[in-house]
């Protein structure tokens, strides 16, 4: 026996204890049952989290040593340092001159930013049209729209590719966006969303001679701002990572973005983890603050697009 | 969509001010706005999606050698597909794994939803966004990054998981996941159930927040146990929820790729003896990596007539179990 089972084993045991203490009262023992199982599953989640801030900070000769981090009388510099970040941020050559990792950061902002914009304005603008319009083809356009989110994307980049190549699109960033801006998953949600807007807001918006477009902007879009918070964090996450499209359509060093740079520390040649980690403790920021501020509105976005469902 | 049986009528035509004003709210709007306002998605779906589709549907049907050359085979693709091993490996992999994600991870996900919603005291109730937050955490992490995360905390001897399961049960510390082909797929489910689990919770999470507490109560009293409880009303009322997130798994599942080539990058997301195949990393290879355009293609064909296949009969599944 180790101290940690006999401290699982402990904890557990309490479980017992505090029913037999009170069987017809058992609400307490319930509660501490649930308290615990939670508390390890959360310790199992966020202890990836811990051993990547200590890896990212670590030395690559203690990479391995410790854990998580060196006891508190190794702290040195030899141990740990910004090293990595150093590397990280040092600037590599390029046919355009040195590019530096602020360059791939900017990048990915820029492209995050103006995808998250692009696709929050197409979709809530044909999830709209698809809830509170009728029109010739509508059944035949949600058909399509159902069969086409089952369509592996990767099956289109060959031919999209070949496309871009005729354009001479390759490499260039407005190509890459306009890929991505549209998704029939996020007209969908949208659409759902949007079905619970009363139809009698939309009507008075008519009689007081709002536009079509004015009723959409001013009117609907205000009241499915939780849909909104949850979309633009969905389209965030997954254009922030993205990996599989920009690595194929971006090529000049200077126009890459973060998670690319980041991936070229491991490879079958070399592997610099601890450059690879310091890259993705960076990476992780930006999308952390964007959920730690909409977190509420994300929740109840998820729950109006899908128990509509 | 009631009353737009006079949808056609001529007296749509008419100028707006002719029309009575809402002495019937009207449902629907006719005119040239909603087309206007589906112009940007079926334009750029057209150039980007249809486009495309209609090219590597045609593209099944050829064996290509990179863009240029292409040669018209007919069904030939498919007859390799159906004879190579490692296809059979792919198929095999991506099927498992979708099935792990639906009775494996999803059921885990539900637990923790409905742990964490039958909180009462005040305490638990101000603790369950805390817990939400930090299971749905590893999604801030993009799947390359989880993956190749995951291949150092997997290490033999020094991985954190390998030492704390030799910690607890006395076993692990010298498994090599990644290099095992009897372990590739559990390390792969491992990493899958971390990256995903908190992010299905948050859809059953909401989901039961929806369901009527006075039935369950009414349940009980009447002498229901609390798996009754639970068959018998609280999934029921949550059914569109499971059904919505068991197609976006399944969908999720079928296009499993960067985790994988991430996690297995030793051996180009491979893994040995072909273990961690995925028919998304196959498909990959076949067409970006050799060339043939075609063959990826036409497994490309086989992801989405699978999808379809494993939506309808959940969708039938599920209609099933409501007229039960």
């Amino acid at each position: 026996m180790n101290g940690l089972q006999i401290t699982l084993l402990v904890l557990f045991g309490i479980f017992p204890l505090l029913y037999l203490r009170s069987p017809k009262q058992p609400r307490l023992a319930w509660s501490y049952l649930r308290g615990l199982v939670l508390t390890l599953v959360s310790i199992a989640v966020l202890s990836p989290f811990v051993w990547l801030v200590a890896a990212a900070f670590k030395d690559s000769s203690v990479m391995n040593e410790y854990t998580f981090f060196p006891p508190l009388e190794k702290w040195s510099t030899e141990t740990l340092n910004l090293k990595n970040f150093r590397r990280l941020f040092a600037g590599e050559m390029s046919v355009k001159g040195m590019v530096y990792y602020w360059q791939y950061l900017l990048n990915s902002t820029m492209y995050t930013t103006v995808s998250t914009v692009l696709q929050l304005f197409f979709s809530s603008l044909s999830g709209y049209a698809l809830s509170k319009y009728d029109f010739r083809g509508k059944r035949a356009l949600m058909a399509f729209m159902i069969g086409s989110t089952m369509i592996p994307g990767v099956l289109l980049l060959a031919p999209v590719y070949k496309m871009f190549v005729d354009f001479a699109l390759i490499d260039s960033v407005p190509g890459l966006l306009l890929t991505g801006a549209v998704s029939a998953y996020g007209i969908f949600l949208f659409r759902q969303a949007i079905l619970s807007v009363p139809n009698e807001i939309i009507d008075a918006g008519r009689i007081d001679g709002c536009s079509e477009f004015g009723i959409y902007l001013r009117l609907v879009m205000p009241l499915v701002k939780p849909m909104s918070a949850a979309f633009c964090m969905f389209v965030f996450l997954a254009q922030w990572n993205a990996f599989f499209a920009p690595n194929i359509f971006l090529q000049s060093q200077n126009n890459l973005t973060a998670p690319i740079v980041i991936r070229t520390y491991i490879s079958i040649y070399q592997s610099e983890y601890g450059v690879f980690l310091a890259g993705t403790l960076l990476a992780i920021i930006p999308p952390a603050i964007l959920f730690f501020a909409l977190q509420k509105e994300f929740v109840s976005g998820l729950s109006s697009g899908a128990v509509k469902g | 969509m009631q009353g737009v049986v006079e949808l056609e009528s001529p007296a749509e035509a008419a100028p707006e001010k002719l029309r009575r004003p809402a002495a019937r709210p009207r449902r629907f709007h006719k005119g040239k706005a909603p087309y206007v306002f589906l112009l940007p998605y079926v334009l750029l779906t057209s150039v980007f999606f249809v486009y495309p589709f209609l090219r590597a549907v045609a593209l099944a049907f050829y064996q290509t050698n990179g863009p240029r050359s292409q040669v018209f085979v007919g069904f030939e693709n498919f007859v390799f597909l159906f004879h190579d091993s490692r296809f059979h490996s792919a198929l095999g992999n991506t099927v498992t794994y979708t099935l792990c994600s639906i009775f494996l991870q999803l059921p885990l996900a539900l637990g923790l939803a409905m742990l964490l919603n039958s909180g009462t005291s005040k305490l638990e109730l101000r603790l369950k966004g805390f817990f939400r937050l930090i299971l749905f955490s590893p999604n801030l992490v993009g799947p390359i990054f989880v993956g190749v995360m995951f291949s150092v905390l997997l290490t033999p001897r020094y991985g954190l998981l390998n030492r704390t399961l030799q910690a607890l049960v006395g076993w692990g510390l010298e498994q090599s996941w990644v290099d095992d082909p009897k372990l590739v797929m559990p390390a792969l489910v491992l990493v899958s159930l971390w990256l995903y689990v908190g992010f299905n919770m948050v859809y059953f999470l909401a989901a039961l927040q929806s369901v009527d507490k006075e039935l369950e109560q009414a349940a009980r009293i009447d002498g229901a146990n609390a798996w009754q409880v639970f068959w018998n009303v609280t999934l029921p009322s949550i059914r569109h929820v499971v059904i919505f997130v068991v197609i976006l798994s399944t969908v999720g599942s079928f296009n499993l790729f960067e985790l994988p080539l991430a996690l297995l990058s030793s051996s180009n997301g491979f893994g040995p003896d072909d273990s961690g195949v995925t028919l998304i990393t196959y498909l990959n290879e076949v067409a970006y990596r050799s060339g043939d355009l075609g063959l990826g293609s036409a497994v490309g064909w086989v992801v989405a007539i699978s999808i379809m296949v494993f939506s309808f009969v959940q969708f039938r599944v599920a209609r099933v179990a409501e007229n039960e």
